[in-house]
């Protein structure tokens, strides 16, 4: 399963939504795709059920533009600080350590955080953060065939 | 004790990006304030130039929590300047229900998830959940019943498609509905423990003298509509709004601050709905509150989390009830032709009254746009209840006093995304 997080309004913050739509076009039937607007709670649901799954969020860690990093989230608490899913104070971070508490992890949790350039009102993605989200797109889609 | 400073990085659990400062000298509060640090929105120039029908899709992205509060107070107003009289009673029925859910997932995030740990001593939901899985897991089923409603009605779970000015585009069916009944039963039962649960809390001796306003309805606690009333005799229709509030904007914050006419500072939200409209609350709900020890008007910020659970448990019973009564109107929609003019609407959002104003021409274009969320109401008054709570509490140390002011806005659950957008805590000494 692989979930998208973010906000496709304002700019780079909806980087994990596009790798969402992304992996959907690409991808062989039986991979299932979501995505997650608003408060990422609603993770806990969205990956109940599911052995193996990928969330892709924005991250604003001061890393280049379109830099993407990998967190096994089962391994270890996300670093709170880079990733940037939400103006909701509720984040991808909180929903993993919610679900570890309730015993509601997935088998494997792989988070990718793709560092925006710009987060502000629109909804154009920059064009290091285009070509990464292409990249990782193309690279979940295969890994699954 | 005269020259101490405390600086808070981050104020967690508030929706949206911010800063309170407080200014102490010599043991007397001198000035709060709640700073907004991001541009404005612009949404409202975004929706210059763009079809009148198009504003319930675009001013659902203003926020990720409320999305169906700002279609439904759009759609009013462009129903308002178009001439659409009163709906079909089931289409109205359906947007009822839809809001029910986004009360309830609104509520629920913020009763359990931003709001509890800070009366149980924690610094986040998922501490507590550690020792509270019980209480997290039925917060998650709660979010469950709502998103269901939501889904079902609006089409999916967040920012829902299905909504348009004049109706829907597509009815649900009695069988589309019928497994989210049993959802919400569930959910009720838990709505009920819920409102228990949050009266258990130790909640500080602390009460204000507010001006509530909130939308009034004869028959229903009101949601989509209604005259704006205040424990002070206001009574207004949308058209009135700005005759009688005035929006200033204010060094510290980029958002605008309401207050009315005579610069009475007011608040919006559940407290104010309580109060105004607790007679229409259905039995269940009036009965819970009454367990829960609320009395008619509750003026003690802190117990906002009460009223709001005793809301979730108001939506899942009102959504029950409509469901029962419902068939599914066809056309689920009626044309709307654009007529030039401007137009008011105005519901209540889980945070209170969002007024929204348009003007469109003859072709349905929108020339302008005006939209007044509840948190920008709120904001002034919340600064002057922080003034007051901050001195009864100025002996308290550093840590402990930030923590009680952390504490403190979240009861006003205000959403700064909406308003504009992290909050920080600064309390300078001096």
């Amino acid at each position: 399963m692989v979930i998208g997080v973010g906000n496709g309004w304002r700019g780079d913050d909806g980087a994990g939504l596009a790798v969402a739509r992304r992996v959907r076009e690409l991808a062989p039937a039986g991979v299932e795709v979501r995505e997650v607007e608003g408060d990422a709670t609603a993770l806990v649901d969205a990956w109940s059920g599911a052995a193996r799954v990928v969330v892709v969020d924005a991250a604003e860690s001061g890393a280049p533009p379109g830099t993407v990093q990998r967190f096994d989230a089962r391994s270890q608490p996300l670093p709170v600080r880079s990733l940037r899913s939400s103006t909701h104070a509720f984040g991808v971070s909180d929903a993993v350590e919610l679900a570890r508490a309730l015993r509601r992890l997935p088998d494997r949790l792989d988070v990718y955080a793709i560092e925006g350039a710009s987060f502000t009102a629109g909804e154009r993605l920059s064009p290091a953060v285009e070509r990464a989200v292409d990249e990782l797109a193309t690279a979940l889609a295969s890994a699954r065939r | 004790m005269a020259d101490r400073e405390i600086i808070t990085e981050v104020l967690a659990r508030v929706e949206g990006e911010g800063a309170m400062d407080v200014r102490i000298r010599d043991g007397q509060v001198q000035d709060v304030q709640l700073r907004i640090y991001e541009p404005p929105r612009f949404f409202e120039a975004f929706l210059r130039g763009r079809r009148f029908t198009e504003v319930p899709d675009i001013t659902a992205r203003i926020c990720g929590i409320c999305p169906v509060a700002y279609q439904m107070s759009s759609i009013a107003a462009m129903e308002d300047v178009c001439g659409v009289g009163p709906l079909h009673e089931q289409i109205r029925a359906l947007r009822r229900m839809l809001y029910c859910g986004e009360w309830v997932e609104s509520h629920a995030l913020h009763v359990f998830m931003l709001h509890a740990p800070d009366f149980l001593g924690y610094s986040s939901a998922f501490e507590m959940a550690r020792d509270h899985p019980g209480v997290v897991e039925s917060a998650l089923q709660l979010k469950k019943a709502g998103n269901a409603l939501m889904r079902v009605i609006g089409g999916r779970e967040i920012h829902p498609i299905n909504v348009r000015v004049g109706g829907f585009y597509r009815a649900p069916t009695r069988a589309e509905l019928a497994p989210v009944v049993e959802e919400l039963k569930v959910a009720r039962e838990f709505a009920l423990e819920a409102v228990a649960f949050t009266a258990s809390l130790p909640t500080p001796d602390f009460e204000e003298d507010y001006v509530f306003l909130a939308l009034s309805d004869p028959d229903v606690y009101a949601i989509e509509g209604g005259r704006l009333v205040s424990n002070t005799g206001l009574d207004l229709a949308p058209s009135q709004y700005d005759e009688h509030v005035v929006e200033e904007h204010v060094e510290h914050s980029t958002a605008l601050h309401s207050r009315l006419r005579d610069g009475t500072r007011y608040l919006v939200g559940p407290l104010a709905r309580y109060a105004l409209n607790r007679e229409r609350l259905s039995p269940v709900a009036r009965e819970a509150a009454d367990a829960a020890g609320l009395q008619d008007v509750c003026r003690n910020p802190f117990r906002s989390i009460v009223v709001r659970a005793v809301e979730i448990l108001y939506a899942l019973d009102e959504a029950l009830r409509l469901i029962e009564a419902y068939e599914p109107p066809d056309p689920p929609g009626v044309e709307v032709l654009p007529h030039a003019g401007v137009g008011h609407g105005w519901t209540e959002a889980p945070r209170g009254m969002l007024w929204h104003r348009y003007e469109i021409d003859d072709d349905g274009t929108i020339l302008d746009a005006k939209i007044v969320p509840p948190t920008s109401q709120n904001q002034g008054r919340i600064e002057e209840s922080l003034h007051g709570f901050v001195q009864q509490h100025v002996e308290l140390d550093d840590d402990e006093l930030r923590l009680r002011c952390e504490q403190a806005v979240r009861s006003y659950d205000p959403c700064i995304s909406c308003a504009t957008h992290f909050l920080r805590l600064e309390i300078d000494r001096g």
